[in-house]
């Protein structure tokens, strides 16, 4: 099957030494779970993922042209 | 012993009074809206002389406890017509709880058209005319007081909008580097101004300080207390680190960044003035990312903003106020929204209140979308100055509305609806409809839970689970803002199970008190439904607990969402 594009943005010091937004290429249906881990992320320091602007569990399988947002537990007020 | 001051304005009299039983358990928000619930008559004129101006630093103000310097201002609001607690940080709430002032009571108003300024000290408080300082700004004015009294000195003061009684005007206190923390909503200033009371300075020399009951057990708590704040990763981190800011990018990715007054929920300007960005820009020009508004603050979620010249330009840079003239208004340079923000400060004028008017105003015409350099010139020259359009927008969003027949205008209680689209955030939504306090977000921060996933997750775009969500928050933070700790404590406590029961401890210590977890949801109980039956005494009904009716017919982008609680839904908030 043909990979699939996925829009990936990092955010507050997930940023550092990495991107800000990147397209990547994954197999169809792959999970959040294994992007995040193969970007050298731990899966302890994800505050919040979000797939296409909606919180996402970590098994979500992400399709062609989702938007993924990986933040580091953060927050204000 | 503690002590209660009362100054009456009509007859230029002050008293020293003891601290009734009934009021001994209580400080900050319980303090004052139980003082003005219980001495104000809820149908007076807010600017009138039936009016009190009360402030009360928190139960653990003044003591070691991180994070517990915040001082409660409450009266009644003339932005709203109902009860305001509105708190803040600076020196002063440490320095009345050293001199043993339980709360200060403002009651009155001069006759004439004299001006006139109050001394505290550990001598109690004294009235004295003010000439020298009138129309001046905040900075001027804590500068001129430094100069005269000592660079220690607290101060309490008014800016020219509080002097015309704008009902956006705030209060500003002093902060520990000679700047400006503000008593924020619902037009406090306006009262000040209405009690012809440019500014109260502090002198806490001889102060008895605090006497602990258990300082041992104080001592233990405090560090378990300082511990669960420096261990959550919101706290300990992201707070230090990006402040309140971190947030525009999160809200735009949640779509619930009210954009343009609030007809979108992103902002393509996003990444100009997020959080991120911020944080680059004033490390590279020389200011402080981390920056604490009082002493004792060990998470430090404000900064210094310096120019591109790298001079000071702005401290306190909020995410509400950047979002407020950001996304709301279009505005994408961060050093025009500064600049904005240093001289709402200088004039007395909240920040939140004036953002959200600037975009009403935008929508009526006034001035085109995004000019910030016209934001900075009408903040100047037409609010600074009094004229006609400045005291329109001075008065708030609600009478830029009125006065332009704007329909989209976006307050709760006539209060403007801060940087969280309730249709997208539907918590924060049911926050706005009941706090008492008319639109505030700090009321009932929902955003903790339905998007930070902060003490649980509950799904920000559907109507399960919100109104529990709300009523919880709110009750809690009832509680949380009669100790005196800052809003911010409320992430550790919502995760970390030891953090609560420490705050408690410590104020039993403080007190020799034997509170536990259920007396102090009480007391949050008891402050909401006290506050509420403040409000209907003064004419506020159900209906006011609503959103306004665009929320319910526009779809906001992208999540395509509305605003669809029934009025039944609201009002079983009240339930408890
Ligand atoms: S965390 Fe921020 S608001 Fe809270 S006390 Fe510290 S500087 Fe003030």
């Amino acid at each position: 099957m043909a990979p699939i594009t996925v829009t990936i943005k990092l955010f507050a010091h997930f940023r550092n030494g990495r991107f800000k937004e990147a397209d990547h290429q994954f197999p169809p249906g792959v999970a959040c779970r294994e992007v995040i881990l193969g970007l050298g992320f731990r899966l302890g320091e994800m505050g919040i993922v979000m797939v296409n602007g909606q919180h996402a569990p970590l098994d979500h399988p992400l399709s062609e042209r989702d938007t993924l947002a990986l933040f580091p537990l953060v927050g204000g007020g | 012993m503690d002590k209660i001051l009362r100054v009456n304005m009509t007859d230029l009299t002050t008293a020293i009074e003891e601290v009734p039983a009934e009021w001994a358990g209580l400080g900050g928000r319980a303090l004052t809206s139980t003082i003005v619930a219980k001495e104000v008559p809820p149908a007076c004129h807010a600017l009138g002389p039936n009016n009190k101006l009360v402030f009360a630093p928190g139960l653990l103000s003044g003591t070691a406890a991180s994070n517990s310097g915040r001082l409660s201002a409450g009266a009644k609001s003339p932005l709203t017509g109902g009860i305001k607690e509105s708190n803040v940080g600076g020196t002063a709430a440490q320095m009345f709880a050293r001199l043993g002032i339980k709360a200060l009571i403002v009651e009155g108003m001069p006759k004439g058209e004299g001006w006139y300024a109050l001394k505290v000290s550990k001598d109690g408080v004294t009235i004295e005319e003010e000439r020298g300082l009138l129309g001046l700004g905040n900075f001027a004015v804590i500068e001129a007081l430094q100069s005269l009294l000592g660079k220690k000195t607290g101060v309490i003061a008014i800016g020219p909008a509080g002097e015309m009684r704008l009902t956006a005007a705030n209060i500003s206190v002093k902060d520990p580097s000679g700047k400006i923390r503000s008593h924020g909503r619902g037009g406090l200033g306006a009262v000040m101004g209405s009690k012809r009371i440019k500014f109260i300075a502090i002198d806490d020399e001889g102060a008895p300080g605090i006497q602990l009951a258990d300082p041992e057990a104080f001592k233990n708590a405090s560090r378990i207390f300082t511990k669960a704040l420096m261990d959550h990763p919101v706290s300990g981190q992201g707070l230090p680190t990006y402040g309140t800011n971190v947030l525009v990018n999160i809200l735009h990715e949640a779509g619930g960044l009210p954009t343009r007054n609030f007809t979108h929920g992103q902002f393509d300007g996003h990444e100009q003035i997020c959080g991120e960005t911020m944080h680059d820009t004033i490390v590279a020009r020389g200011g402080k990312p981390r920056h604490g508004c009082h002493a004792g603050c060990v998470i430090q979620c404000s900064q210094v903003y310096h120019d591109k010249e790298g001079q000071y330009l702005t401290s306190g840079f909020e995410y509400e106020t950047i979002w407020g003239l950001g996304a709301n208004c279009l505005i994408t340079e961060l050093d025009d929204i500064a600049q904005a923000d240093s001289v709402m400060d200088d004039l007395g004028i909240d920040s939140i209140e004036t953002a959200v008017a600037f975009g009403v105003a935008m929508e009526a015409g006034i001035l085109p979308w995004g000019d910030g350099k016209e934001v900075v010139r009408i903040l100047r020259e037409e609010i600074g100055k009094g004229t006609a359009l400045g005291r329109v927008i001075g008065s708030g969003a609600g009478a830029v509305g009125r006065t332009y027949g704007v329909t989209r205008v976006p307050v709760v209680k006539n209060q403007a609806i801060p940087a969280y689209d309730p249709r997208s955030v539907k918590g924060i939504g049911i926050t706005y409809c009941t706090s008492p306090m008319g639109a505030d977000h700090t009321a009932g921060y929902t955003i903790a839970t339905n998007i930070l996933n902060v003490g649980g997750q509950v799904d920000p775009l559907k109507k399960d689970g919100q109104i529990e969500l709300s009523r919880n928050l709110q009750i809690a933070t009832a509680a949380i803002d009669s100790t005196g700790m800052c809003i911010f404590s409320a992430f550790p406590a919502l995760d970390i199970p030891e953090c609560l029961p420490a705050l408690i401890d410590m104020i039993n210590a403080r007190f020799g008190a034997k509170l536990t977890g259920d007396d102090v949801t009480g007391l949050g109980k008891t402050v909401l439904k006290l506050e509420r039956a403040f409000n209907l005494a003064a004419g506020l009904t159900s209906a006011d607990d609503r959103l306004p009716e665009f929320f319910n017919s526009d779809l906001v982008a992208p999540h395509q969402a509305v605003w669809d609680f029934t009025n039944e839904e609201i009002d079983a908030f009240w339930d408890f």
